[in-house]
């Protein structure tokens, strides 16, 4: 029976405050356990929180990019369940009247079709605190440094037909949350973890088979694998007689299969109720324009752009879009080169593959966007060939200057005299009588003896099409 | 020395009549002495005391001194007291000593006064007699074989036999004015929101709200001008304007229009109660008021509604104390569980875990809509009953409690008999609307309580009109025998 695969996906995105969403405690990452928990964040009797303006914003800012609706008024409620590392005993979300409503992002597909997939809601909540398991010798550690981070949690549509297309979804939002600054969508820092709902039905059902939830994936291609896993193993067990239970899953790299967490019968009832110690999140017009005025150019509106302004084509322009870092970079190499294609060709090539190589990123890029445009304009007024250029850009990238200095440093500059260049090849001529023989009987494919052997004595410097000139004139019978 | 007024204590402190340290000596002296028969401090705070009257002396003298400046004070122990214990009342904290100052706490230690100590009560403030308290019950110092009330029955007791001039309280159903009523001292519930609960131990967050227990309206309002006002760390806080409360107290109540509603004189209120309250009326009227009976229809739906909405709140509020961080926690856990379990059916005492567990029970999946939300439809209808009454009549009036004390053990194993105690009092509070209960004649030699609800911030009206029936009568002056 063919079988049709339906996902929806929960992300819960990190933003990107300089304290928490309740208290004054600092966010940031890696400090000593503990360090960065105050009397809110350990819960202590009697504390109350205070909502970080800046996380609202933030949140408003990814509901306008999304084109969803901004609720004017939204509510904070308790999710009750008892873990230590949850020190309210309670975690505060959004249940009812969540902040944004719905909304939709667009996902371009392996074959080029566009695909809209629907963003049911996005809301605020807390982040809990990290139970340690090791080095305490049977006991569990508490840090509660995590604990009272502000989150904003993206739900999907099950609007998802496979694990490419769930992966493109999630990579989708994962640029937009970092494009438009809410977000470093750090995933080894888990900034940004993804929980898959997957189900399967027969082609042509239009209910929705028992779904499991996959939960906490912090990379793409173990979501991917995640999801193949429990795509197939749901049909086996359909197939086989059986029936999917719902139930919460984990994904364990390791062995490339989920596991059951817990099933249904054991999910907590989490007794949501508005939390009495935070007033209605109201939103006015006002608020709405400040928190949105410096939204920049969203990936999908600069990829068209790029592919007009720019001529660059849907893979280039799709490639240079990736962070609004490169396409910052690559639009300024491209501005200061005068050569689009030409910058599009040199950042999305040499330059990534620099970077991928060092797992370096952009911004501690040792070869500056306005160095790089050098770079082609001496590519394009003739002073260096392309394939002098490679080695000019490596020198740049181990820090040797700029192109100028490179090429002056190390002699690169193209020979043009063609009077220099005629004397080299008169040389080569009359060393390999036995090539030029073969070559006037008809042998064309020796002309390519000779151009090698005229960028070689000229250690690469020789102007390939002059001499390309000189030897055809030479060399005719 | 222990029957001055806050004014006559402040003035004395000033003139060098006696100094803070010898005041405060006194008040302790009479706790040392004394309280033994009441058990109405939990924790007695000699040494900081103390040091702060010397404090407060050397300010006097320097002639910075604030209102308050070396005035005792006591607190319920449900304020953070930064360094002294803050047990709540309960096993579940009898080892916290609190790393921070409630904002109540704070205000007043800034204002100049010195605390004594932590007073008795229910505990997590659950209860009408201060008979759940871990700590054992509270007696009421016009018969200690009766109760306080509570749950500030500490506060209650400690300024009824003059163990302290004033005692803060909270009041989430009744809590302060209740325990007032009884011991026959004065007690304000300020308007939700009107003073910060940050630092004030959480039992139902948006019913809870801090006030002043005192043995007159003047001394109260001298208090509550220090305590009330805006507070950043609480976002439910009033940011609405404070005015002078002392200021306001002599003004002319003459045409004041006072509603009597005619559900709160019904059955279940005992009758020498009735009789004595309407003498209060009657004064009032001689004080140039005018009487008129209003309604309020849905007040017999307020004790329902409250232990709906009460026990929801405080079964999240209460799942903090999971014996991991601080607080209570069982010897020798075999697993989570285990610790969670034992951990909390040993710290909480039995009124608190039937309360977390009606509010576990109407927060449930399949329960919420029928208990919850319903309960908070009706919430809405009470305090709309209370907006139409304040378009007639400029405050309300009845019975704090429908009855006097009761004899310590007389209720504890009936808990729907102990909730109707509170049945004049949790009103206000669903709606959040500030209400005092001041004293009036005694029945029997026990203390009776004249309920007095304003329109919202209207504190001033509140404290001026107790005020002047308390210059115009003597009956907050007595005191039990044995604390004269």
């Amino acid at each position: 029976m063919p079988w049709e695969t339906v996902i929806g996906l929960e992300i819960h995105t990190q933003l990107a405050t300089q304290s928490k969403i309740f208290s004054g405690a600092p966010t940031a990452f890696g400090a000593a356990p503990n360090t960065q928990a105050c009397a809110i964040d350990l819960g202590l009797p009697g504390v109350l929180p205070v909502l970080n303006e800046r996380a609202v914003k933030l949140a408003v800012r990814f509901g306008k990019a999304i084109e969803a609706e901004i609720a004017p008024r939204s509510i904070f409620a308790r999710k009750n369940y008892f873990y230590p590392d949850l020190p309210k005993g309670y975690q505060i979300s959004q249940y009812e009247l969540p902040i944004v409503g719905r909304g939709q992002v667009e996902i371009v597909l392996d074959d080029g079709t566009v695909k809209t997939v629907g963003v049911t809601r996005a809301h605020l909540e807390e982040d809990a605190g990290k139970s340690l398991h090791e080095d305490f010798h049977g006991l569990t550690g508490i840090d509660l440094n995590r604990a009272g981070t502000p989150l904003l949690e993206i739900v999907s549509e099950p609007d998802m037909r496979s694990p490419q297309e769930a992966v493109a979804y999630a990579k989708k939002i994962h640029q937009l949350v970092r494009y438009i600054g809410i977000s470093d969508g750090n995933m080894q820092e888990g900034s940004f973890r993804m929980d898959a709902n997957v189900s399967v039905r027969p082609v042509g059902q239009k209910a929705l088979g028992t779904r499991a939830e996959i939960k906490n994936v912090n990379s793409f291609r173990f979501l991917e694998k995640a999801i193949q896993f429990e795509v197939e193993r749901q049909i086996d067990l359909i197939e086989g007689g059986g029936t999917v239970v719902q139930e919460t899953r984990l994904y364990d790299a390791a062995k490339d299969e989920t596991r059951s967490m817990r099933g249904k019968e054991e999910a907590n009832d989490y007794r949501y109720f508005p939390d009495p110690d935070l007033l209605p999140v109201e939103i006015d017009a006002a608020f709405l324009a400040e928190a949105t005025a410096d939204l920049p150019e969203l990936p999908d509106a600069k990829r068209a752009r790029f592919q007009v302004d720019h001529g660059l084509s849907e893979y280039d322009a799709n490639l240079l879009t990736a962070t609004r870092e490169l396409a910052d970079y690559f639009e300024t190499v491209a501005r200061d080169s005068g050569e689009p294609k030409l910058a599009a060709n040199w950042v999305g090539g040499e330059l990534m593959a620099a970077l991928n190589k060092t797992e370096g990123d952009l911004a501690g890029c040792p070869i500056s966007a306005t160095r790089l445009a050098g770079l082609i304009r001496r590519i394009q007024d003739g002073t260096i060939s392309g394939k002098i250029a490679k080695q000019v850009f490596e020198a740049m990238w181990n820090g040797g200057g700029d192109a100028d200095q490179v090429i002056e440093a190390q002699g690169l500059r193209q020979i043009t005299d063609s009077g220099a260049i005629e004397t080299l090849i008169d040389a080569i001529i009359a060393a390999n009588p036995d090539q030029v023989e073969q070559y006037r009987a008809g042998k064309d494919k020796v002309f390519g003896f000779f151009v090698g052997q005229a960028m070689k004595q000229s250690g690469g410097k020789a102007n390939p099409a002059q001499v390309n000139d000189i030897l055809k004139r030479k060399l005719a019978p | 020395m222990q029957n001055k007024s806050i004014a006559q204590l402040a003035a004395d402190l000033r003139l060098r009549t006696y100094s803070s340290v010898e005041l405060t000596r006194h008040y302790l002296d009479r706790i040392e002495r004394l309280d033994p028969r009441l058990n109405s401090f939990i924790t007695v705070a000699s040494e900081s005391a103390l040091a702060a009257a010397e404090r407060a002396d050397r300010v006097l003298k320097s002639g910075d001194a604030g209102p308050l400046t070396g005035i005792p004070i006591a607190h319920k122990d449900i304020f953070c007291t930064q360094g002294l214990r803050t047990s709540c009342g309960s096993r579940m904290l009898d080892n916290f000593i609190a790393p921070y100052d409630a904002t109540v706490v704070e205000k007043l230690a800034a204002a100049g006064a010195v605390v004594l100590g932590k007073t008795n009560m229910d505990e997590f403030a659950m209860g009408s007699s201060n008979e759940t308290s871990f700590y054992g019950p509270v007696h009421n110092p016009w018969d200690q074989t009766r109760v306080p009330g509570g749950s500030s029955g500490g506060s209650a007791a400690a300024v009824a036999a003059r163990l302290c001039p004033v005692a803060t309280g909270t009041d989430t159903g009744g809590s302060i004015r209740q325990p007032a009523a009884l011991c026959g001292i004065t007690g304000i519930k300020p308007t939700y929101g009107r003073c910060s609960r940050w630092g004030m131990i959480a039992f139902a967050s948006s019913l809870d709200q801090a006030g002043v227990m005192a043995r007159s309206a003047a001394d109260a309002a001298f208090i509550l001008d220090e305590m009330a006002g805006f507070d950043p760390r609480d976002s439910t806080s009033a940011d609405v304007p404070v005015p002078d409360y002392v200021d306001a107290l002599d003004d002319d109540i003459k045409g004041l229009r006072i509603g009597l509603p005619k559900e709160y004189f019904g059955a279940g209120l005992d009758g020498r109660v009735a009789a004595v309250i309407q003498d209060a009326i009657k004064e009032y009227e001689r004080l140039g008021a005018e009487i008129h009976e209003i309604s309020l229809p849905n007040s017999p739906l307020s004790v329902p509604v409250y232990y709906v909405v009460a026990p929801a709140e405080c079964s999240s509020n209460l799942a903090r104390f999971d014996g991991v961080r601080y607080g209570h926690r069982c010897e020798n856990p075999r697993d989570l569980e285990d610790l969670y379990k034992r951990s909390r059916a040993e710290g909480f005492g039995a009124e608190v875990q039937r309360r977390i567990m009606i509010g576990t029970y109407v927060l449930s999946a399949g329960y919420y809509d029928a208990y919850y939300l319903k309960a908070q439809k009706i919430r809405h209808l009470i305090a709309e009953d209370f907006k139409r009454a304040f378009d007639k009549v400029d405050v309300i009036m009845g019975p704090t409690s429908p009855t006097t004390a009761f004899p310590i053990g007389d209720k504890m194993d009936d808990p729907v008999a102990m909730y109707l105690n509170d049945i004049y009092t949790i009103a206000t509070n669903l709606a959040g609307l500030p209400g005092m209960s001041i004293p009036v004649e005694p029945v029997d030699g026990l203390p009776v309580g004249l309920q007095i609800i304003g329109n919202y911030f209207e504190e001033a009206r509140l404290l001026n009109v107790a005020h002047r029936f308390q210059h115009a009568t003597h009956w907050h002056q007595a005191a039990p025998a044995g604390f004269e």
